[in-house]
């Protein structure tokens, strides 16, 4: 059992993405909603350090938060799973533990 | 307050405008237009139209300014001037045409 | 309005930084822009940081019950503010470019973005 971790600040403006990210424990999940979902286009600057996360973590991204800043899903980086509400449901209730960077 | 319309119940701010602009329909406008002291005719409704339509592009009403000159781009400076439009809406056409056509108040407008 | 009228004219700027629907910043200023077009002052509009992503094409905020403001962008020409620059970094940052863009708009680099600031006389930044 793992921790699914969610992220819903710009983690161009702070730094929550990064912590979480720093601190994640290998098989744990990563959920970015909200304003977070800023970084996940394939041609910025963070995607490096996503697709190296990737490796160890399950990353996610929500699907309506997506489309309400106008982002195509196959802008997104590579091993960035998109899921919707129900998607993010399955998540939390798979994890062991549900921990907030807000 | 709220409206009545074709046995529905709508809902409206405290000055008349509706809640939810997706409940507008012509009877309603009618109402509206009535409470107004407005008697609608072909040239009401084409301005109330013209705003529906501006509403559905820009998701704003526009302030008289910039209806004015919308309408005088489209339909000719004969409709597009202060006048035409004060006397079709004697309160504003900003505010009671916007009311009419089922728009919130326009921005910036007191 | 006449000369007599207008009065003094300033050089305003709303400096955009934040995104879209997350919150509530982009929308404020948005309405603040309109009700500024009334005064008849010098408008300029700049999105830099995440604030690049409020002129993003394709926005459709229904799925997260937020209503989709992004078209009003394209009614400022008819109140007169024609003045948008964004920042060529910022989109670059993002993964974005000028094609993404649903207005036309000035693209600047950071360094004459700050140039422009600087020759303001107000600027409004959220």
């Amino acid at each position: 059992m793992s921790t699914l971790h969610t992220v819903n600040k710009s983690p161009f403006e702070r730094s929550n993405l990064e912590s979480c990210l720093g601190h994640a424990q290998p098989g744990d999940a990563v959920l970015l909603l909200e304003d977070a979902v800023v970084g996940v286009l394939a041609g910025g600057i963070l995607a490096g350090k996503l697709a190296d996360a990737a490796q160890t973590l399950k990353l996610h991204v929500l699907g309506p938060d997506l489309a309400a800043r106008g982002i195509d899903p196959a802008q997104v980086v590579a091993g960035i799973t998109v899921v919707d509400y129900g998607g993010f449901v399955d998540l939390t209730v798979t994890a062991k533990a549900v921990n907030a960077w807000l | 307050m709220a409206y009545t319309s074709n046995g529905a119940t709508i809902d409206a701010d405290e000055e008349g405008y509706l809640i939810d602009i997706n409940q507008w329909n012509e009877d309603l406008a009618g109402q509206i237009a009535k409470d107004e002291g407005i008697a609608m005719s072909p040239e009401h409704w084409e301005v109330v139209n013209f705003l529906r339509e501006y509403y559905s592009e820009y998701q704003i009403a526009p302030a008289v300014r910039v209806l004015t000159k919308a309408i005088a781009k489209k339909m000719g400076p004969d409709k597009g001037n202060n006048k035409y439009l004060y006397e079709l809406f004697p309160y504003g056409p900003g505010k009671q045409a916007c009311k009419i056509a089922g728009l919130p108040k326009p921005t910036g407008c007191v | 309005m006449d000369e007599m009228e207008s009065g003094i004219v300033k050089k305003f700027m709303f400096v955009n930084r934040k995104p879209p629907h997350g919150t509530v910043y982009a929308l404020e200023v948005l309405e603040m822009v309109l009700i500024s077009a009334a005064f008849d002052q010098d408008v300029h509009l700049a999105f830099l940081d995440d604030g690049v992503f409020q002129l993003k094409k394709g926005q459709a905020p229904a799925g997260i019950g937020v209503k989709n403001f992004s078209p009003t962008f394209r009614a400022l020409e008819g109140y007169d503010i024609e003045k948008l620059f964004v920042e060529a970094e910022s989109l670059a940052e993002r993964g974005l470019s000028e094609d993404d863009l649903l207005v036309p708009a000035e693209i600047i680099s950071r360094a004459d973005m700050g140039r422009l600031m600087g020759e303001m006389d107000v600027v409004v930044t959220a």
